[in-house]
């Protein structure tokens, strides 16, 4: 319980970590939500574009 | 093979997708390295106590705030100078992290005066220059949304980011400069150490971890910004996550 209580400090130390915790997971969660609906994005492309795959000809080339 | 090849959109994809789950891995390892020498070795502070072990997060956010920027501002100089897309998407996935390590910076500050100052905030050269940053972090997001036209955007980003830079130093040198309620630097390369070396060590390591997490979680944005800008892209179509 010591541990916890932090000397009677508890609810500024752990408020602390508690919100560094709560951020990181936010800011994951996010961004993983964001490269799945920017992939999403680019399937629904694809599947309405060119449902062939006949326009990858030029796949691969990258532009600066 | 170039290294300038990593420039362009298509090649950095795929790399940056295979680095993420090592400095993901390697972040997570060393925030339990750092996290337990904080929590369970490192001594009471004899002038603080136990308060003092938000040290450990907050430190290392206040850094990872400043930090960031920086590489955000060389960014900015590399899409200004040779106007590569990949900068400007750098400096795009770059500015959440960084704004979320100054909040948290912030956040556990406040937490960390009052028990120790007597107060959560104060007007002081330190503390006002972080909300600066904040700010100027929240400005470059607000811009870049809002301009439509993403060369435009960038380009403005990319000279508020520069201009703002000069905020870095004044808030690094402010303890130094102005007679500051915020204490001195704790960890100098010039002056000798002021902190018992497990504290030392559990604060370095948790800053290394902040590093390893801001560049996986980077990373892992702007390969999101990839697909949101290159989604007409030919090469994308070629993407295993996408064909499967």
């Amino acid at each position: 319980m010591d541990f916890f209580s932090m000397d009677g400090r508890g609810f500024y130390v752990w408020g602390s970590f508690g919100a560094f915790l709560a951020a990181i997971v936010i800011e994951i969660v996010l961004v993983r939500l964001r490269i799945h609906r920017a992939q999403k994005a680019v399937c629904d492309t694809l599947g309405s574009a060119d449902p062939s795959g006949t326009e990858n000809s030029d796949a691969g080339k990258g532009s600066k | 093979m170039s290294l300038f090849k990593y420039s362009a959109p298509s090649s950095f994809y795929p790399l940056a997708g295979r680095l993420v789950p090592w400095f993901g891995t390697l972040a997570f390892l060393l925030a339990v390295g750092g996290l337990y020498l904080g929590l369970f070795v490192a001594p009471e502070d004899y002038q603080q106590g136990e308060v003092y072990r938000i040290i450990f997060i907050h430190v290392p956010s206040a850094w990872m705030g400043m930090f960031i920027y920086l590489v955000m501002a060389m960014y900015a100089l590399l899409a200004l100078v040779y106007q590569t897309r990949l900068s400007a998407m750098m400096m795009e996935a770059l500015a959440p992290t960084g704004m979320m390590f100054t909040a948290l910076a912030l956040w556990t500050g406040a937490l960390w005066g009052k028990p120790t100052w007597g107060t959560y905030w104060v007007w002081d050269a330190r503390m006002t220059s972080t909300l600066i940053l904040l700010f100027l972090y929240v400005g470059y997001m607000a811009l870049v949304n809002a301009i439509d036209d993403k060369k435009r955007a960038d380009k403005a980003g990319a000279l508020l980011v520069l201009v703002g830079s000069i905020n870095v130093p004044i808030i690094y040198f402010s303890v130094k400069w102005w007679n500051t309620l915020h204490q001195g630097a704790s960890v100098s390369l010039t002056q000798g150490n002021k902190m018992a070396a497990t504290m030392l060590a559990g604060m370095l390591i948790m800053a290394l971890a902040c590093w390893m997490y801001s560049i996986a979680v980077a990373l892992c944005r702007v390969r999101a910004i990839i697909l949101e800008r290159e989604l007409h892209a030919a090469w994308v179509k070629d993407i295993r996550e996408v064909r499967t």
